[in-house]
């Protein structure tokens, strides 16, 4: 076997922690990291005769989710409970939503990159329901011993379903980047996949091309996917590992059970966890404790209205208003919706938007990856960044310079006017740079000769020591300066 | 003093006597009865003389005194109360103490009752003889060899063995006015999302209600009037007002349309119900109402839809007791090392027979294959069930008919046919599949001194026009006032 001869095919499953201040059915805090069982009532512990109260605002993010994915919001939705023993789901069931979810189908546009081109992948649908507690299995000990928090427990998940339209590891990254990136700016949840607020389950299997006939494996759900890198990997690991398997086997699609596979990313394979047959029949039926929902039409055009600037379209603005590279436009948008503000704050107070771009992606975002700071508790504000941005395309100083008030902005508080005070730097006047010039070809002499004989790069000895003469003088007018004098010496 | 609740409170709040007294009054009754009647699964003495106490200070610290002051309440033990265990009838739940208190409770403790105990019930409600207690049958006042109905047995029990004036019960499938038949009480299962089920173990959610018991529509309306009403924490429960229902009890009954249903009185009812049933239509007719034959086509279905519907229902409700969290665990050894032999043989030892059957047949009936033909099905004809509810009423106010079959049968008899004893509830199960509101009071006896008991149905919340045409006939008819004789 050489080259790959098989096409992968993906469906991702993602459960989105949405971004209530309460559970999805009881008044329990969703906050994470709070010591075990103390963000629990007898709601969300089942205990008997509870009931479940709807916390609208799920109902809200869920909706603000599926606009923005171009997904259908019918006028009704309802709750199903699905039933299965585990001992993280007190109730013996999940409250979820079985045929009637509150996003139907939809698209996720992919905007493509250096190596690839833009795609769309098709949702299949998106549901709520509430998340189950943790478990957590202490094999160390060897006594097996199992613990259970249920602060978890009843948090609101939206589960994110794609068509199986993704065709490579690769692709599937670029789409939980987008997804994640578009979450993010809908101020739906925090993303988080350390804390688990977005975790990501695969379905996985191969079209191999046999003769005239395309064959498919039998499909695997991966799970314990958690990061984006280990959903690559795993996808690339799923790949050969099922081409191998159909090399030994020929099973087909329907001819082998489905398989549940978890990702060991200690030894980056995947494990088998259950075969179809083992697992749970459901039993889905309507919650008769909750009441259908109602969506009132003008309630999901007021939500629309309200959505706010996405990613793709900030993209196309950057591209457009601002003139900015398809790359350069993605590495601003990808940075969230704070920095597209702070990029066009700076930027429509230039002449060249490129300059705030620039500026941005290689000093601002290099602070704040140094610094771990977030844009909010970033000191150089918009105006001030645009106004040392100014004084540079005005030539009262170069780049050099104005990274050096800009190092004076981080570490005082002040304008970029007073930075270049303190800092002592003044635009140096034409008679004190030809004067400047002069002194160097005078005590330059073997430059000034190797730049007559053709070497360019000779100037380089002279700029500098210009710059120890006069740190305000300009580098790029000593040079020009500089090779006008001598280009006339003669 | 009084076998009036109505007048009890009233004679409270005169300082004719103490809540103490009272409370102490009807614990003596419960010590001289209950062995021979079982109708409690909790009585707290001391608790209660310490609330009854409490409400005789604010009576006399001036204090504004709540609806039922100073009246002791007997409360089913599927009710949710923080400082009583709550046993559901089960070994699974035997120790088990609520972290709350039902929303029925607080509205009890609002209106200064006394809560004097906790009643008997087939497990979880499942049943119609209280024989499916995991704690021991309840005995019928009447009759102590027969059972008293279920599964609000004991309910039913304690107000007809004097040991309670006022008394909760849960309905699901006819689990108060069946027991309330054979009692000789009333019971009114009121309509659905009228009382919260915040606090009421489920059986079967979209069947279930809690409501009241008593001997007279007078104190039934005044215990319903409490209880009734919105709770924000039931989503199923409706944002209506609760009318006064005692201030329209004397409403003339002249003009009223009464509709008999005929289905119910043709084979598999027993004679001499049929008989006081016809006499009570003509006092009815004498009182100026207008009775005329009424069918409810489907009705022939309601057992059959009401098994699939509670049973599936209930499979899920009960998953929660796994043994897990709270309740019964098993102590076999294997179950340490394996949770689904925890789980198995935990809920195999804790729940009983009928349970085990009813969350069988309700798996069953869910499980992805048979979801269309049982389930849904029984979906579809319930729609048709209260279909037929909503034509009868758009032609009469108010339908009649038998509340049981038969009178209150022997222990045994039908314990070990599961079949017979769900046909017990064949005229009951049509309000809940309906979510209409039901009472079933008495209007005669039978040869061997049994309770005869008819059953009223009426629109959704129009428990007022139910009362009223019971109290009617109590004010002129002395049914009410018969009492079992061993007391």
């Amino acid at each position: 076997m050489s080259s790959v001869d098989y096409q992968l095919v993906v469906g991702l499953e993602v459960h989105v922690q949405l971004k209530t201040l309460t559970k999805l059915f009881c008044g329990c805090s969703t906050t994470f990291g709070a010591a075990p069982n103390t963000q629990t009532c007898p709601v969300c512990l089942g205990h008997p005769g509870t009931l479940p109260v709807l916390n609208r605002e799920a109902i809200r993010l869920a909706i603000r989710t599926g606009l923005a994915l171009n997904s259908t919001i019918p006028p009704t939705t309802k709750w199903d409970r699905k039933n299965y023993f585990y001992p993280d789901l007190p109730k013996g069931y999940q409250i979820s939503q079985f045929d009637q979810p509150i996003c139907q189908g939809g698209e996720l546009k992919l905007p493509g990159d250096e190596t690839s081109s833009p795609r769309t992948i098709r949702i299949t649908r998106a549901h709520l329901e509430e998340d189950a507690g943790k478990s957590m299995h202490d094999e160390s000990s060897g006594s097996a011993d199992s613990r259970i928090d249920l602060n978890r427990t009843g948090t609101p998940l939206l589960e994110i379903v794609s068509e199986p339209d993704i065709r490579s590891a690769e692709e599937a990254k670029q789409y939980l980047t987008e997804l994640k990136l578009l979450l993010t700016y809908l101020q739906v949840s925090d993303c988080n996949m350390q804390e688990g607020s977005l975790r990501v389950d695969a379905n996985v299997n191969l079209h191999l091309q046999r003769g005239d006939e395309l064959v498919a494996t039998p499909i695997v759900e991966i799970k314990n996917l958690n990061s984006f890198r280990a959903v690559e990997r795993a996808l690339v690991y799923e790949a050969q590992r099922q081409r191998e398997v159909f090399e030994d086997t020929g099973q087909r699609i329907g001819e082998a059970p489905k398989q549940t596979r978890g990702w060991d990313d200690n030894l980056q394979v995947t494990k088998v966890q259950r075969e179809k047959e083992e697992s749970s029949d459901y039993r889905y039926f309507p919650d008769p404790d909750l009441v259908p929902i109602m969506l009132p039409e003008s309630w999901v055009t007021e939500l629309k209205s309200d959505l706010g600037a996405l990613p793709a379209a900030l993209r196309e603005r950057l591209k457009t208003e601002f003139g900015l590279s398809q790359y350069d436009a993605d590495v601003i948008v990808n940075q969230g919706p704070d920095m597209v503000a702070y990029f066009e704050a700076v930027a429509s107070n230039l002449k060249d938007a490129k300059r705030a771009s620039n500026w941005i992606q290689q000093d601002v975002m290099r602070t704040l990856n140094d610094m771990e700071y977030s844009l909010a508790d970033f000191s150089i504000k918009a105006d001030d960044l645009a106004k040392l941005l100014q004084l540079i395309e005005a030539g009262e100083l170069d780049n050099s310079r104005g990274r050096d008030v800009y190092q004076w902005l981080l570490d005082h508080p002040g304008t970029p006017e007073e930075g270049m005070k303190a800092l002592g730097i003044a635009s140096v006047g034409s008679d004190d740079l030809l004067d400047l010039c002069k002194q160097l070809i005078g005590e330059h002499p073997s430059a000034v000769s190797d730049f007559k004989a053709g070497k360019k790069q000779a100037l380089g000895a002279m700029i500098g020591a210009a710059r120890k003469l006069n740190p305000n003088a300009n580098p790029g007018k000593v040079k020009d300066l500089l090779s006008q004098l001598i280009s006339h010496e003669d | 003093m009084t076998d009036s609740a109505v007048e009890l409170t009233r004679g409270f709040k005169e300082g004719k006597w103490t809540a103490v007294e009272t409370t102490q009054l009807f614990l003596d009754r419960i010590n001289a009865n209950e062995s021979k009647v079982h109708a409690f699964l909790s009585v707290d003495a001391d608790r209660a003389l310490a609330d009854a106490r409490k409400v005789d200070e604010k009576r006399e610290a001036g204090e504004s005194l709540g609806r039922l002051a100073g009246i002791p309440v007997a409360v089913k033990d599927l009710i949710c109360t923080q400082e009583w265990t709550t046993t559901c009838g089960s070994k699974m739940l035997e120790t088990y103490r609520p972290p709350y208190d039902a929303t029925v409770v607080e509205k009890l403790q609002a209106a200064d009752a006394i809560l004097i105990g906790k009643t008997n019930l087939d497990e979880f409600a499942m049943g119609s003889s209280t024989e499916h207690s995991a704690f021991g049958r309840t005995h019928n006042p009447w009759d102590l060899e027969r059972v008293a109905g279920g599964s609000s047995g004991g309910a039913a029990a304690c107000v007809a063995a004097d040991m309670a004036l006022l008394s909760l019960g849960t309905d699901t499938g006819g689990s108060i006015r069946q027991p309330a038949a054979f009692c000789g009480v009333v019971g009114l299962k009121p309509t659905y999302g009228r009382v919260s089920r915040r606090g009421l173990i489920a059986f079967a959610s979209s069947l279930d209600q809690i409501g009241p018991l008593a001997w007279t529509a007078e104190d039934t309306a005044l215990l319903l009037e409490t209880i009734a009403g919105h709770d924000p924490a039931d989503s199923t429960s409706a944002p209506r007002e609760v009318p006064s229902y005692s201030d329209t009890l004397n409403q003339p009954l002249k003009g009223l349309r009464i509709g008999i249903i005929e289905d119910h009185f043709e084979e598999g009812l027993n004679h001499e119900i049929s008989q006081a049933i016809q006499t009570l239509i003509q006092w009815l007719e004498d009182a100026g109402a207008i009775p005329e034959p009424v069918r409810l086509p489907h009705s022939r279905y309601g057992i059959a839809t009401y098994y699939v519907v509670a049973s599936s229902e209930a499979s899920s409700n009960l998953a929660r007791y796994d043994a897990a969290h709270y309740g019964y665990r098993t102590s076999n050894e294997d179950a340490a090392e394996n949770l689904e032999a925890m789980y198995e043989r935990s809920r195999s030892e804790a729940l009983g027979n009928e349970v085990k059957r009813r969350i069988m047949l309700g798996t069953y009936a869910l499980s992805s294959g048979y979801y269309d033909a049982y389930y849904l099905n029984a979906l579809k004809v319930r729609r048709l069930i209260r279909d037929d509810f909503e034509s009868a009423f758009q032609k009469v106010d108010l339908l009649l008919g038998p509340t049981t079959p038969s009178a209150a049968f022997r222990a045994g008899e039908k314990s070990t046919d599961p079949l017979s004893m769900y046909l017990e509830d064949i005229y009951t199960v049509l309000a809940n599949l309906a979510g209409v509101p039901a009472v079933a009071f008495p209007c005669g006896q039978t040869g061997e001194g049994l309770p005869i008991s008819a059953q009223l149905w009426g629109p959704a919340f129009e428990e007022g026009r139910l009362l009223q045409v019971v109290h009617q006939f109590q004010s002129h008819t002395e049914w009410h006032k018969k009492r079992p004789s061993f007391s």
